[in-house]
């Protein structure tokens, strides 16, 4: 009985390293913050577009299981991530859609012009409410929304290949199945 | 030197810096009052140890505007707060409410010292027992004239 009392410090000890290392574990940024919307309705929007095509509206996306990525003309993690965008768009047909975050038009329209356009359409959020709505704090974040318009996950800062392999395609599959 | 005065006056007058400009401000000073205690409240999600209240970020002044216009639109102050957790979560308020999830971060330092508390409690009282236990027998008499006898020694 003695013994087991003076192993429990050591035991103690361990627990701690374990916590530690799974704070310490790659690819754990401690500053992502969890959704506070997801398996929610996605927040109503109906945007004005960035080329002049009809408006970007949550209702006009209902019924299929879409990627919905804020980004910016002066982000530069969005330009980091626009390579998976354009792959995800051109073999993976995954339908995408952009918002265009607290920016200039016609900046959007130019970087579009020079990198190449991923979007299936582009809605412009000059003062950042939808943002907001959507509880974005730093673009680019991607959220996939289910076709009863529900958010199902939200992806901070630039798409990674592996955060595609492991998480969003899988996910998009068993969305796409149900 | 009229401006160097107006200059002068800005400086020892203004008020301290404050993140909050002055296009910001309600005009109604309550509901300005009521909008500042909320947002000292609340944090900035891009510095994350700042309140939007304090932060020059960008999204804290967005925060700080959407804030207001609510409170313009004749929210309470819980509803306005309600606004901003159904979008960012409890991670937003700088000050956690007390649920189950959050048991462990306040009670648990009081748990803690408890615990702590009660272990020393209990070593100290079983130490001072050791210190004189009651089966000790008294010292025979040839003991004690050998012990009178060395301290006679050492008094020499």
């Amino acid at each position: 009985m003695r013994k087991v009392v003076y192993l429990l410090p050591l035991l103690a000890f361990f627990v701690l390293v374990a916590w530690f290392a799974l704070a310490l574990r790659p690819n754990y940024d401690p500053q992502t913050l969890p959704s506070a919307m997801i398996d929610q309705p996605a927040p109503a929007f109906d945007l004005g577009s960035l080329n002049g095509g009809p408006d970007l509206s949550l209702d006009g996306l209902k019924g299929q299981v879409v990627l919905v990525n804020f980004f910016a003309s002066w982000c530069a993690p969005c330009r980091v991530e626009h390579p998976i965008l354009m792959r995800l768009a051109a073999e993976e047909h995954v339908a995408l859609y952009g918002i265009d975050y607290k920016d200039r038009p016609e900046d959007a329209r130019r970087i579009l012009a020079q990198l190449g356009d991923p979007y299936r359409a582009i809605g412009l959020d000059p003062d950042g409410i939808t943002g907001i709505n959507f509880g974005v704090y730093g673009v680019p974040e991607t959220y996939v929304i289910d076709k009863t318009g529900q958010i199902r996950k939200r992806f901070v800062g630039p798409l990674t290949e592996s955060a595609l392999q492991q998480e969003l395609l899988p996910l998009l599959k068993k969305l796409n199945a149900s | 030197m009229r401006s160097v005065l107006a200059l002068l006056a800005a400086l020892l007058l203004g008020a301290p810096a404050l993140a909050v400009t002055p296009q910001e401000r309600l005009a109604d000073p309550a509901l300005e009052a009521r909008a500042r205690a909320i947002s000292q409240n609340l944090r900035c999600l891009v510095c994350q140890n700042e309140s939007i209240d304090e932060s020059d970020a960008d999204l804290a002044h967005d925060i700080r505007v959407l804030l207001r216009q609510r409170m313009l639109a004749g929210d309470t102050d819980a509803q306005a707060v309600q606004y901003m957790v159904a979008r960012y979560g409890q991670f937003v308020l700088l000050r956690p409410p007390v649920e189950p999830a959050t048991w462990v971060l306040w009670y648990g330092p009081g748990a803690l010292l408890l615990v702590a508390g009660l272990g020393t409690v209990i070593w100290l009282r079983r130490r001072s027992g050791m210190g004189a236990p009651a089966s000790v027998p008294p010292l025979t008499d040839v003991e004690r004239q050998r012990l009178d006898a060395m301290l006679r020694e050492t008094e020499r």
